[in-house]
């Protein structure tokens, strides 16, 4: 499914129930109310002194007001949520890879304060999807849900706005491979693995050279959108491994730990049309040259991290 | 306290809120919400972030606490709206300020500003409009 297919058919789901109508299994009662007040450490005496909320005007129990929508959440489940008390919409995000889930706003307004013996039902309607959007937690999409609360004799008691982000988690990154043998020893740099790229570098933990490919149009490396039509659509090609050295350079200097010098790195033109910058194999700086046919190789420089290289076909 | 009391401009005592994991367990399952990242350290993990974290609606609720400690048992929240940014994570400290942002003489309501910041950021920002009891009844 495309970014955009996914868009649409979240879309879809705009002004429609968000999950089926909801009614609290318990009506609002005293011992709810003080194990919330104890939580958030609430003295406040209009939850606890009969005298005081008397004098305000309250028969029984108040409860504080921030727990309007408490009533009407889903009940404990050994591992968690069944499908079906689960938001489609929000499932339907969790299928496309974002499955990381959190709520960044809530607009509550309260019509009455709430008292022992009422029993609060809610309605959810899907108000809003929003593009993508880059956050701190990773790629994602706001969603977001209206509430409107209501009692036993069906009048409105209060209305919730409430917005999550649904996004996709980053990916990990590969950790240097601890070394007790040799602790001082420099560790490899390592790639940055990115969703757009991730594909490339799975692809060699496999020992495959995979190229990007929007439509038969082979990109690398490996980017977000095609560069001639912003397609988002690709699938990948794997390399045949033969190719031939289009420019190089023997590094000299500066010299980093974990290389041996003289290094050759070539920039190989696979026979696919692209090129591609990675270190030669098995050959001394006076044998690598522009023209000459090289094939792929690969080294693996700790375990699961694998690079590309070529040696002299 | 009465709406007669107020000033824009007012500030609101400091609270401290130790972030401790029993108080994110607590404070989710008074508010009911049993997801995991709320209780269960590894399944937080998995979703790519370093430890469990406090529900939004335990942040409202401490929102809705700060608020009515200052303003007292005659105050009457109409309105809460809060934006979360940073979470909190277990093991941080979140401090929660706030001030008198507006008046309005007509409807004697008056909108209080709270931000709640811990040790990598601002987690949350409120909006909350009281009135006081007196006023409505």
């Amino acid at each position: 499914m495309t970014e955009q297919d996914l868009l649409t058919r979240a879309r879809a789901f705009v002004g429609g129930e968000a999950t089926p109508p909801v009614t609290a299994r318990d009506a609002v009662n005293q011992p709810m109310i003080r194990r919330w007040a104890e939580a958030m450490g609430d003295a406040n005496p209009l939850w606890h002194d009969p005298q005081v909320r008397a004098a305000g005007g309250f028969a029984g129990a108040i409860a504080p007001p921030a727990m309007l929508d408490v009533w009407t959440m889903a009940r404990y489940r050994p591992g968690g949520r069944t499908a079906d008390e689960g938001m489609p919409v929000l499932q339907l995000f969790d299928a496309a890879g974002y499955t990381g889930v959190v709520a960044t706003n809530i607009e509550q307004e309260y019509l009455r304060y709430l008292e022992e013996g009422d029993i609060v039902s809610m309605r959810a309607t899907v108000a809003d999807v929003s593009d993508e959007k880059r956050t701190g937690l990773g790629i994602g999409h706001f969603v977001t849900i209206d509430y409107e609360f209501t009692d036993q004799r069906g009048d409105a008691v209060g209305r919730m706005k409430f917005r999550v982000l649904k996004f996709k988690p980053p990916l990990t990154q590969a950790a240097p491979a601890a070394d007790g043998e040799k602790p001082n020893k420099f560790p490899h740099p390592r790639p940055a693995i990115t969703h757009d790229n991730a594909f490339f570098w799975e692809g060699l933990k496999q020992r495959k050279l995979l190229i990007q490919s929007f439509g038969g149009r082979l990109v690398h490396p490996p980017v977000p959108a095609c560069p001639e039509t912003g397609s988002f659509d690709w699938t990948t090609v794997e390399a045949s491994g033969r190719g031939t050295i289009h420019s190089f350079v023997i590094m000299h200097q500066p010299q980093l730990p974990c290389f041996d010098y003289p290094l050759p790195v070539v920039l190989v033109e696979l026979e696919e049309g692209v090129r591609i910058v990675a270190n030669m194999l098995g050959a001394t700086a006076d044998e690598v040259a522009i023209g000459k046919p090289v094939t792929l190789d690969f080294v693996e420089v700790e375990p699961d991290y694998i690079l590309p290289a070529f040696r002299l076909a | 306290m009465t709406f007669d009391d107020l000033h824009a401009g007012q500030a609101l005592p400091e609270l401290i809120v130790p972030i401790t994991a029993s108080a994110i367990v607590a404070g989710a399952i008074a508010t009911n919400d049993f997801e995991n990242v709320h209780h269960d350290k590894a399944a937080a993990q998995a979703t790519g972030v370093p430890d469990i974290f406090m529900n939004i609606l335990t942040t409202n609720g401490f929102v809705q606490r700060f608020v009515t400690d200052w303003a007292g048992a005659n105050a009457r929240i109409r309105r809460i709206a809060i934006r979360l940014g940073v979470p909190n994570f277990a093991g941080d400290v979140m401090k929660l300020g706030g001030e008198v942002a507006a008046i309005d003489p007509a409807a004697r309501t008056a909108e209080i500003r709270v931000s709640g910041r811990n040790g990598i950021g601002e987690h949350v920002a409120a909006t909350i409009t009281i009135g006081f009891a007196e006023e409505v009844r």
